[in-house]
């Protein structure tokens, strides 16, 4: 009582909004409102949690996250408040532990995580979690990425007490075309529920039966069959729900993570790719409160496995002869034969048909080859669908914005060099990264056959490839650095996940040696090691790109353009907030 | 592995019981949609789905349970969605999703009642109407005499501890029940139509 500061702390806290808490013994300020579970994991203090989930409505269902709280004794009629010498009040301490799910922090608050009390109510909690939990985890997809099986390390008994048998509930149901569900291993924390009531708006899944028969169902006839069902998957902090495409078929602690986006739509919805060795074996999306929040569509997440599928084209492959078939051959003997033929091409004759799936850095290469070959047909296949209203796009290019501003195309100029196709004014054509007679190029196999040269870059064979004079094979989004820029303006960094396939090379290299051979002189192409330092040399160029360097575009990535447009659900979740 | 085929599935199986014949079948009908329409109306705007207990006591008053055919109709009167419904119907056993007998026992087993002589009184009943006790169980609290004339159910506190055992035949409370009022209950209702 000797020295009171003169500013307490509650009135400097107060002063900003925030409230003093102190956490395991420190104190510290948060944000009047803020969760007692956030600001704990915030200073490194970890609650456990099931239910708890940051982008649902709180239901503090699970129990979980107990901790032991106390405030400032509450007064007697005219006394004073005493305060220690750094201005805080004593803290009597609750002799019941609070949920920190659903209780916010308060001025002069204390929490304990760490206190014996504390260990004790959640050792409570989780020996009731497990008495019908089944002892399936070395068959359990979820082992090894399992709160249930994370919580138990740290508060299970190693013995169980129950000796009564345990509750039969239904196994292997088929939930959803892509979803299945173990009601037996679930911890019924709804996560599911909710995510389908509060986000998809499809009450599909509910809660059926009584105590210890409860279990998660959806109504007979009824399917999890929304887009974004495989999200459930994720949110299950167990292996109640497990995803039909990756169950059994890798144990998750062999695979590795890599941060990258999603490239099915302009969204550029924020992924972890996970492989293991040159095969990818799922996606899953990764949080960005600004593009994709936790989640992602069905249909993009599976759409992976053209990286590991047959059809991908490991070889330069050459035909030495109109008619004759193509046979694989080495890049350098590939190369002089594609400049010894563009040499022979007239520039006038001449089209490039680019992919606004490409990454920046391949599209400034892009521009430079054309450069170089004095060619100004020049454009991209635009592919457009239906937005749903959530994630998915209208645009169905990744980087139609980084188009846009590299070579200033929109997809437009399509139509004429199709035209320039049929009238003969076109006769040689160089295929970028698209299948020329898929439905949005729109060009037909007879247009191609009256073609005097066609070169293609793809990572797959298709049509265009087979009736190619010359195909080198390019690599898929996730063989790849680079980067592009979404709907909303955002540039976004892709990562290699695994090594290219087979004798394959990034783009953008291909691009660079390309153009090196045609006799190009500039420094910042043909010198480029790295698609980084392509990125650096397009920051000096482009006013938008201003300093951006990889680094600094870090895994959230960075709004350089203002495009107008916006993300239906993260404004819906905006708003609510 | 388990006999049923399927543990969603089950929420909608029929479950046939010979209680059927003296009930009414669930049908959707003008009066029963205004009637619905009615409780629905009770409720502000956007909490329509707040009538579904009281609906689902209304059909369960005429048709004697909650057959799978009217979940998805509830549901539907009340803007909400039938697997919500379904985990209202499971959840309260006192909810039916078979079909009672005629005249329904309810034979209280909370505490005071089971002391004073209910649970003997529970396995009398079953012994009477032909019911085997073991089919009371958890899950399925309630079993059918085979002429579908009794049911019985075993349930909790029936708020008359003092004066127990305490049994409920259909809505009527009949306290410090013997074995031999059961049986001049028994021969008294099934001379009734």
């Amino acid at each position: 009582m000797s020295s009171i500061p003169a500013i307490l702390p509650k009135d400097a806290a107060a002063a900003e909004g925030k409230v003093n808490v102190q956490i395991n013994g420190t104190w510290y300020r948060f944000p009047k409102g803020t969760r007692i579970v956030d600001a704990c994991n915030s200073v490194g203090a970890h609650v456990p949690t099931f239910c708890y989930h940051p982008k649902l409505s709180v239901v503090g269902s699970c129990r979980m996250c107990l901790v032991e709280q106390g405030m400032p004794p509450r007064l007697a009629p005219g006394a004073a408040p005493t305060y220690d010498e750094n201005g805080y009040q004593p803290i009597s301490w609750m002799p019941r532990a609070v949920i920190a799910c659903a209780n916010t922090v308060a001025e002069n608050m204390g929490i304990r995580t760490n206190s014996k009390m504390t260990e004790e109510a959640r050792k409570g909690v989780l020996e009731f979690l497990l008495t019908n939990h089944p002892l399936d985890c070395p068959i359990c997809d979820q082992a090894g990425e399992c709160k249930l099986q994370e919580y138990t390390a740290d508060y299970g008994r190693g013995t169980h007490r129950f000796t009564e048998a345990k509750t039969k509930k239904g196994k292997n149901l088929p939930i959803g075309p892509r979803v299945n569900l173990d009601q037996e291993r679930c911890v019924l924390c709804r996560r599911c529920v909710r995510f389908m009531k509060e986000i998809v708006g499809e009450e599909v899944l509910g809660v059926v039966n009584r105590g210890t028969h409860n279990a998660i169902s959806c109504y007979p006839g009824t399917t999890l069959d929304s887009n974004y069902s495989m999200n459930t998957v994720d949110l299950c902090p167990v292996g109640a729900l497990t995803s039909k495409d990756f169950r059994f078929q890798m144990r998750v602690w062999f695979l590795k993570s890599t941060p990258t986006i999603d490239v099915n739509c302009g969204t550029g919805t924020n992924i972890n790719i996970w492989t293991r060795e040159s095969k990818v074996y799922r996606i899953t999306p990764r949080q960005n409160d600004e593009v994709n929040s936790c989640w992602m569509p069905d249909s993009h997440r599976l759409n992976y496995k053209y990286i590991n599928a047959p059809e991908r084209l490991l070889t330069p492959l050459v035909k030495t002869d109109a008619k004759a078939p193509q046979r694989p051959t080495t890049w350098d003997s590939a190369l002089n034969l594609v400049v010894e033929q563009l040499h022979k091409c007239a520039p006038t004759e001449t089209a490039i048909v680019a992919s606004a799936r490409m990454t920046n850095e391949e599209l400034y290469m892009v521009r430079a080859l054309a450069r170089q070959l004095g060619i100004t047909k020049l454009d991209i296949v635009s592919r457009k669908g239906a937005g749903d209203n959530m994630l998915v796009s209208e645009d169905r290019n990744p980087n139609t914005n980084g188009v846009k501003m590299i070579l200033g195309k929109t997809g437009t100029g399509l139509n004429a060099i199709r035209r320039g196709v049929r009238n003969g004014t076109v006769r040689f054509v160089i295929a970028l990264g698209e299948d020329l007679t898929s439905p949005e190029a729109g060009f037909t196999k007879e247009d191609l056959e009256g073609l005097d040269y066609l070169l293609t870059i793809h990572h797959s064979e298709n049509e265009t490839t087979r009736m190619s004079d010359v195909v080198l094979p390019g690599v898929t989004f996730a063989e790849k650095y680079g980067t592009m820029i979404n709907v909303a303006g955002r540039i976004q960094r892709l990562n290699k996940a695994i090594e290219p396939m087979g004798e394959a090379h990034s783009d953008w290299a291909i691009f660079r040696d390309v153009s090196e051979r045609l006799g190009c002189d500039c420094v910042k192409v043909i010198a480029c090691p790295t698609p980084m330092m392509v990125l650096e040399e397009m920051a000096q160029e482009f006013e938008p790109m201003k300093g951006l360097t990889w680094g600094n575009i870090g895994n959230e990535g960075k709004v350089i353009l203002n495009t107008g447009v916006t993300i239906p659900l993260i404004e819906r979740t905006k708003a609510k907030n | 592995m388990s006999e049923q085929p399927n543990a969603i599935d089950a929420l909608t199986a029929a479950k046939p019981s010979p209680g059927e014949k003296y009930f009414p079948k669930f049908q959707v009908t003008e009066e029963l949609t205004a009637e619905a329409a009615k409780l629905v109306a009770l409720y502000p705007e956007g909490k329509e789905q707040s009538a579904v207990l009281p609906i689902i006591h209304m059909i369960q008053e005429k048709h004697g349970y909650i057959c799978p055919e009217a979940m998805p109709w509830i549901a539907e009167m009340c803007k909400s969605t039938p697997i919500h419904v379904a985990g209202v119907v499971t959840f309260y056993p006192g909810i039916h999703t078979t079909c009672p007998g005629k005249y329904h026992f309810r034979v209280c087993r909370t505490i005071a009642c089971a002391l004073s002589g209910g649970e003997e009184l529970l396995a009398y009943i079953c012994g009477k109407i032909g019911v085997n006790p073991a089919e009371l169980t958890d899950e399925h609290p309630m079993a059918v005499s085979p002429d579908g004339l009794w049911s019985i159910e075993p349930v909790e506190c029936l708020a008359n501890c003092g004066f127990g055992p305490n049994v409920m035949i259909n809505e009527t409370l009949y306290s410090q029940v013997t074995p031999k009022m059961i049986d001049k209950l028994i021969s008294e209702y099934s001379k009734k139509d």
